[in-house]
């Protein structure tokens, strides 16, 4: 078979999973690297004072989360203007990456009428936002 | 002349990791998690020399063929002040970063395959979730749980790639029923060979069965899981071994995206030593990947895999409290 024959390339899918996964992943960088130089900067006040950390970094992450009168769960969105966890954007982004990219998948397999993989897809995207959601372990304690 | 110069570059790399490790502020960090006040090192030292690791970490990684995920979390734990609840979610953090970063290349060349990674991806990503919430659970009761059955698995991880021989072109002489009902087969490109590869998977069920497990491991212990991917692919359902390599990879990014929110909700990702991670081990695989290509990638991999053992033994040795390592 000829290295160019069409029954070599990716599918349409895995192209536009691709695409869109190169995308996200390169905003993710630009903005992680962004959000790192203003907090280690300073040009946000920290919720948790960077020379405080050495000494809080090594309990366990209950202890952290007292010590630093952190919140669980999806509480950091509260805490965006703060200069470390503004850093909590390029993770997010990064996290959910993959829950759009499944989206895009789900909508083209239904185009195929390839109800299998829509159904494992749906699982997937289900599977994933329980995951982000805080719902299990976003206890601290 | 190139090739030779890689490699000294590649075991310098290792000897300036040795030394990392053993540098006498490193070594004593381990007692800085009991007593933090003792430690008189600005808050930056320990970002900026975890970057410098991480970068060489990365270059090695990729020249030993193994992720970034397993050597991080046992290196990382063992050597540096952190408690292992955020080296864990960090090291997923890490690893995911690398899978994302990698997908769209594998998934255009068609070398990543989407069905038979989404079947599988569903497995071990539910997988993931419980092992997560496991290994918090055991590690609010006991971090030396974790860690003990931390230096266990790597030392298996070790001895797995050791031993195990890959099969590039593994031959299925008859496809199973799953694999034929989920349309699980492919044809790639081999540039390396010149020709087309028509491939299918036997084994199916069982196969899926092994991501449980995978799965529950990344999750509790932080790791990357390509090490157990490759040879469940490559070694059990006869996938050829480039496309079980990549699909391998792109898979990482879903098992581990749900893992990493479980910590990330749990609150076990500090920026200040995430990031200098995710971005010095991008740089390093980056770089790795150049350095691949001229290189002799066998002698570093035998010492990475030196280095895997003596840090599950040191895991181990931490865990079970027996302090014969320091």
């Amino acid at each position: 078979m000829d290295k160019n024959n069409a029954a070599l390339k990716p599918s349409e899918d895995q192209v536009i999973y691709a695409n869109v996964l190169m995308i996200g992943v390169l905003a993710g960088l630009v903005i992680m690297g962004v959000n790192y130089f203003i907090y280690l900067a300073g040009l946000l006040p920290s919720h948790v004072d960077m020379s405080y950390l050495p000494h809080v970094w090594g309990k366990n992450v209950n202890e952290y989360l007292h010590l630093t009168n952190t919140p669980h769960g999806w509480g950091w969105v509260n805490l965006l203007m703060k200069g470390d966890f503004l850093n909590y954007i390029g993770f997010a982004l990064l996290g959910l990456l993959t829950v759009v990219c499944y989206m895009l998948l789900v909508r083209g397999y239904m185009k195929q009428k390839d109800w299998t993989y829509t159904a494992i897809s749906v699982l997937e995207i289900l599977v994933l936002c329980v995951a982000a959601s805080g719902i299990l372990g976003g206890g601290g304690h | 002349m190139i090739k030779s110069r890689m490699n000294m570059l590649g075991g310098q790399l290792f000897v300036l990791m040795a030394m990392l490790m053993t540098y006498p502020g490193i070594a004593a960090a381990t007692e800085t998690m009991i007593d933090p006040a003792i430690s008189a090192k600005p808050w930056w030292f320990w970002p900026l020399v975890l970057f410098v690791f991480c970068l060489i970490l990365g270059v090695l990684a990729v020249m030993a063929g193994v992720g970034g995920g397993v050597l991080y979390v046992p290196l990382v734990s063992g050597f540096f002040p952190f408690h292992i609840d955020f080296v864990r979610g960090i090291g997923l953090m890490v690893a995911l970063a690398g899978a994302l970063a990698a997908g769209p290349g594998l998934l255009k060349r068609n070398l990543a395959n989407l069905r038979l990674a989404l079947p599988v991806a569903l497995i071990a990503s539910t997988g993931s979730i419980a092992g997560a919430m496991l290994g918090l659970y055991l590690s609010s009761l006991n971090p030396n749980i974790i860690q003990a059955c931390l230096g266990g698995t790597i030392i298996g991880i070790a001895c797995l790639l050791l031993f195990s021989k890959n099969t590039e072109k593994p031959v299925v002489t008859k496809q199973d029923a799953i694999g034929m009902a989920l349309g699980i087969q492919g044809i790639y490109w081999d540039d390396g060979a010149q020709e087309s590869v028509e491939w299918k998977t036997h084994r199916t069920l069982l196969g899926m069965f092994m991501f449980i497990i995978i799965g529950l491991l990344a999750g509790l212990f932080g790791l990357g899981a390509g090490w157990a991917n490759v040879p469940v692919f490559n070694l059990l359902m006869g996938v050829p071994l480039k496309v079980s390599v990549a699909t391998s990879k792109f898979l990482l990014s879903i098992t581990d995206t749900s893992a990493a929110w479980i910590y990330l909700n749990r609150g076990c990702i500090i920026p200040l030593i995430a990031i200098p991670s995710i971005v010095g081990l991008m740089l390093g695989s980056f770089l790795g990947v150049r350095i691949l290509a001229v290189a002799k990638p066998k002698m570093i991999r035998y010492m990475v895999i030196s280095v895997l053992f003596f840090a599950g033994f040191k895991a181990l040795d931490k865990g079970l409290g027996l302090g014969f390592m320091g």
